[in-house]
C-alpha cells in the first residue's frame, strides 16, 4: 500500500498512467454526462408540486455534491502534502482549486435558477446558501494565496494549511438544513438512506452523479498533467515526451 | 498506512494538523453557538405564539398552510392564511401581492414581514418551500387516494 | 418521451426558461474546464519545444 503510494507519487509515474486513462475517463464522463442529461430533460416525468422545474435537480445536485466532495479530495491531498511533502499532492491541490471553485459556482448559479420558479426566490441568505458561498470563496482564497505567494517558499504548505482550515465548513453545509430553519430542503440523494423519490427519478440522478465525478476526476488529471510537464521541464523523461510531440 | 511505524517527524505534522483543524473547528462551534438563534431563517409559528418574535420589526415567518384558511380578502390580491407547525401552534398571514406557483394549502412557505400587535404577521413577500420528496403526478394522486382511505403516508415533514 | 411536440418541449410549461438557462449553463463551465487545460497543454508543449530548439541552436 505504501509502496503503491509512493511510487503514485512519482510525476513520471503518475504522467505514464494517467496517459493512458484520461482518454477512456473523459469520453465516458462526457457520454454519461450527455445521456443522463437526455434522460432527465426527456423521460424522467414532472414533480407532483415542481413540474417540470424538478429537471434542474439534475445537474443542480451533482454538482453540489462535487462542490462538497471536492474540496475534501483538496484538504487530503492538502494534509498528504504536509505530512509527507510529496510535491504530486501540492499539484493535486493547485489544480483541483480552480476546478473545484468552477463547480461549486455552477451549484450555486443553478440553485438559484431553481429557486426562482419553486420558493419566489434567487437568494436567501439561509444557513445552507450562505454555507455553500463561504465554500465557493474558499477555493478562491486558495487559488489567490497561491498567485499572490507565486513561486515564493512555503508556497505549497500555505495554500494546505487554508485548504485544510476550510474543512470546518463542510460539516456546516451538510448539517445546515438540519441545525437551522432554512429555505432550502434536507439532502434529496443519499447512497446510504431510502431514496426520497421513486426509482425513476433517482436513477438517472445517480447516472449524472456518477458522470459528474468521471469528469471531475479527468479534468482534474488533465491539470496535474499540465502542471507536471511545467514543473519537470528540465528532466530527460520530458524532454523525450515533447520529443515525439 | 501504519501509524505507529511513521517517522517521528511525521507523526508531529500530522498532530500539528489534526491540531488546527480542531482548533478552527472549535472556533467555528463557539462562533455559531453565539449566533445560533440569527442563523434561523425564520420564526416557527411556535415562537411566534410563545411571543420569541419581534413586534414591528421584519422577520420571517415560516410554517405549514393549513388546509382550508386560505381566504380573500378585500378586491385586489389581498389574501389571508393561517400558518401552523402541525401541532398546536397557529399564526395568522395576511399577505397582498403575488404568490409563489407552489404556494397551497398543506405547503410550507416562509413569509417576509411584520408582526402587528395583534398577533397577524403582515407579510410583504410570500416563498415556497419544499420538501426533498419528489414524485410524478399520478403517484402523488395515488398517495392521496390512500391517504383519504386512512393510511397514513408519512409525508410532509420538517415542521415538528 | 414525456413530450408532445417540440414546443412542448422548448416551452415545459413555462419553466423552459430557467431549465434551458440552467442546462446552457453547465454546458458552459463543464466545457469550459476541458477547454482551458488542453489550450493550456497546446502552449505548454509548443513553449518548452521552442526552448529545447533555442538551446539546441545556441549549441550549434
Amino acid at each position: 500500500m505504501l509502496n503503491w503510494f509512493h511510487r503514485l507519487g512519482s510525476p513520471k509515474t503518475f504522467f505514464e498512467i494517467s496517459g493512458r486513462w484520461q482518454v477512456p475517463l473523459l469520453s465516458l464522463a462526457v457520454l454519461m454526462l450527455a445521456g443522463g442529461a437526455a434522460w432527465a430533460l426527456l423521460f424522467v416525468p414532472p414533480d407532483y408540486q415542481q413540474g417540470n422545474s424538478v429537471r434542474i435537480m439534475y445537474i443542480h445536485v451533482p454538482a453540489a455534491i462535487l462542490a462538497q466532495s471536492g474540496y475534501v479530495m483538496m484538504a487530503g491531498a492538502a494534509a498528504v502534502f504536509l505530512i509527507w511533502r510529496i510535491k504530486l499532492a501540492d499539484v493535486a491541490v493547485k489544480c483541483v482549486a480552480p476546478l473545484g471553485a468552477s463547480i461549486t459556482f455552477l451549484a450555486l448559479v443553478t440553485g438559484a435558477i431553481w429557486g426562482k420558479p419553486t420558493w419566489g426566490t434567487w437568494w436567501v441568505w439561509d444557513a445552507r446558501l450562505t454555507s455553500t458561498l463561504v465554500l465557493f470563496f474558499l477555493y478562491i482564497g486558495v487559488i489567490a494565496l497561491r498567485s499572490a505567494m507565486d513561486r515564493q517558499a512555503g508556497v505549497g504548505r500555505a495554500c494546505a494549511i487554508l485548504a485544510l482550515v476550510g474543512v470546518v465548513n463542510l460539516p456546516v453545509i451538510k448539517y445546515s438544513v438540519d441545525w437551522w430553519y432554512s429555505l432550502h430542503q434536507p439532502a434529496s440523494f443519499s447512497l446510504t438512506e431510502k431514496p426520497s423519490m421513486p426509482i425513476e427519478m433517482w436513477l438517472p440522478l445517480l447516472v449524472m452523479v456518477i458522470a459528474y465525478y468521471l469528469f471531475f476526476f479527468s479534468v482534474w488529471m488533465m491539470r496535474i498533467r499540465n502542471e507536471i510537464l511545467v514543473r519537470e521541464k528540465n528532466t530527460d523523461w520530458v524532454k523525450q515526451w515533447l520529443a515525439v510531440r | 498506512m501504519k501509524f505507529g511505524r511513521m517517522k517521528s517527524h511525521r507523526r508531529n505534522r500530522l498532530l500539528l494538523i489534526v491540531f488546527i483543524v480542531c482548533a478552527a473547528g472549535g472556533a467555528t462551534t463557539f462562533a455559531l453557538f453565539a449566533l445560533n438563534e440569527n442563523i434561523n431563517l425564520f420564526y416557527s409559528p411556535d415562537q411566534i405564539a410563545q411571543g420569541e418574535a419581534p413586534v414591528g420589526k421584519t422577520i420571517r415567518a415560516g410554517g405549514m398552510v393549513q388546509d382550508d384558511s386560505v381566504t380573500r380578502t378585500g378586491e385586489g390580491l389581498g389574501v389571508s392564511f393561517v400558518i401552523s407547525d402541525m401541532k398546536s401552534a397557529q399564526v395568522t398571514v395576511e399577505f397582498e401581492g403575488i404568490l409563489p406557483d407552489m404556494f397551497r394549502e398543506g405547503q410550507g412557505v416562509i413569509a417576509l414581514g411584520q408582526l402587528n400587535s395583534e398577533g397577524v404577521f403582515v407579510a410583504e413577500e410570500v416563498l415556497a418551500k419544499h420538501d426533498e420528496n419528489y414524485m410524478p403526478p399520478e403517484v402523488a394522486a395515488a398517495l392521496e387516494e390512500a391517504h383519504e382511505s386512512g393510511v397514513d403516508t408519512g409525508q410532509k415533514a420538517g415542521y415538528e | 418521451m414525456k413530450f408532445e411536440s417540440l414546443t412542448a418541449f422548448f416551452y415545459m410549461d413555462g419553466h423552459g426558461i430557467y431549465i434551458w438557462a440552467a442546462y446552457g449553463l453547465t454546458l458552459v463551465i463543464l466545457a469550459a474546464n476541458v477547454w482551458f487545460p488542453l489550450i493550456a497543454r497546446r502552449n505548454i508543449i509548443r513553449a518548452e519545444k521552442s526552448a529545447v530548439l533555442k538551446a539546441m541552436n545556441r549549441k550549434l
